[in-house]
């Protein structure tokens, strides 16, 4: 339908790929991974990308990171998986890890002490945001708007201000949605089931 | 000992605080919280924050904060800011710990999962799963925020800076550099905490 997909020729050129994608990515890096392998690259059609995406954000680990592990996978093995994530953390990391030493040196000037400081307050409005668009859609969540709400309140609760672990509240929390959802998911599938048996489905 | 050596000794290892005891649970840690940092790795920096500042007391809460906001302000995906603590924890062994640890579990899982057709996506566990985890990674996200924001809390300064910052990413399609750049000068002229 899209015309003929490329595909990347050696770890070098996903190694590549993945560096100038990552070095692009301020505040997030997803946007520019579909732009990259979708529209430019054209290493995937959108619903390859749509698709792995999807399991890279239920697997635990780093959303991007997983991604750049399944698409070079996808090519060229487990070289090329860790290819991909070379590229999407090398150059990059050297960069932060340049300024941090920077700063590290600086903390004593005041100056410095307070840029970061603002930067900070800035880092928790970006993340507050992220929250917000990614909140909205929980309106069609199968745990119901108001299901999803109270999670996302006993979340933050729990983890923010009672500061419990994350393990206690990720297992627990994320078992009862689990659980519900999936209830609701089968309740769903088994009204909508005109045709008896689903082929693939299992 | 001279000033070269001293940062030499600062570069590979930090302060010098930890002991083998300490590394060992610096890397354990971190190999948790790979396999519990779901919707990203962003979500984990709540219990990295209790962890580290909290229990062991090797960061201040500032240079906690401090370490998420480079992360945020220089280019590449948000899990370098594990990287940033782990070098303000112990250098670049530090970084080592940090980060393999954060990599090593979720990668090993990935590169089995995705051998399984991504596919299967649309199966009803993997939706289920999906489904069920949203809310958590949206309240995870909204205290990983909370935990930046706390500290500075008390200043209204610092309220009007979160509120713009969120405005301006839900209403424009700037990029994140701009806020980050304003609150880097409002902080450096003194105007925060």
């Amino acid at each position: 339908m899209s015309g003929a997909l490329e595909r990347p020729a050696s770890c070098g050129e996903l190694f590549g790929v993945f560096t100038r994608l990552a070095l692009q990515g301020f505040g997030g890096v997803l946007p520019v991974a579909q732009r990259e392998l979708v529209e430019r690259q054209r290493w995937l059609t959108n619903e390859q990308f749509l698709e792995m995406l999807a399991l890279g954000q239920v697997l635990p680990g780093p959303n991007v990171v997983n991604l750049a592990l399944m698409v070079g996978q996808h090519f060229l093995g487990v070289r090329g998986a860790l290819a991909a994530m070379a590229g999407m953390l090398c150059v990059p990391m050297i960069t932060v890890l340049v300024l941090a030493a920077i700063a590290a040196q600086g903390q004593r000037h005041p100056a410095v002490a307070g840029a970061l400081r603002g930067m900070g307050v800035v880092s928790a409005g970006l993340v507050i945001a992220t929250a917000v668009r990614l909140a909205l859609p929980l309106k069609r969540s199968p745990l119901s708007p108001i299901g999803a709400a109270t999670i996302v309140a006993i979340t933050l609760l729990t983890v923010g201000v009672l500061r419990w672990p994350l393990a206690a509240v990720v297992v627990g929390l994320g078992g009862v949605g689990f659980a519900g959802a999936a209830w609701r998911l089968r309740a769903h599938a088994a009204r909508s089931a005109t045709h008896p048996k689903e082929p693939g489905d299992g | 000992m001279d000033e070269a050596a001293i940062f030499m000794r600062h570069l590979l290892a930090g302060s010098g605080a930890l002991g083998p005891a300490e590394w060992a649970a610096l890397f354990g840690h971190f190999l948790m919280l790979s396999l519990l940092a779901v919707g990203g790795a962003i979500t984990t920096a709540p219990d990295m924050q209790r962890f580290i500042v909290g229990e062991r007391q090797w960061l201040t809460e500032a240079q906690f904060s401090a370490s998420v906001a480079l992360a945020q302000a220089a280019p590449g995906p948000n899990v370098l800011f594990v990287a940033v603590v782990g070098f303000n924890v112990g250098g670049l062994s530090g970084v080592l710990a940090t980060m393999v640890g954060t990599l090593l579990p979720s990668t090993l899982l990935t590169l089995r999962a995705s051998r399984w057709n991504a596919r299967h996506a649309q199966a009803w566990p993997v939706r289920a799963l999906h489904a069920g985890l949203a809310p958590v990674t949206i309240g995870l996200l909204l205290a990983t925020g909370w935990i930046l924001f706390e500290p500075l809390a008390a200043d209204w300064r610092s309220g009007v800076l979160v509120a713009g910052t969120i405005a301006l990413m839900l209403r424009t399609k700037l990029s994140a550099l701009w806020p980050i750049g304003g609150g880097a000068i409002a902080g450096a002229l003194g105007w925060i905490g």
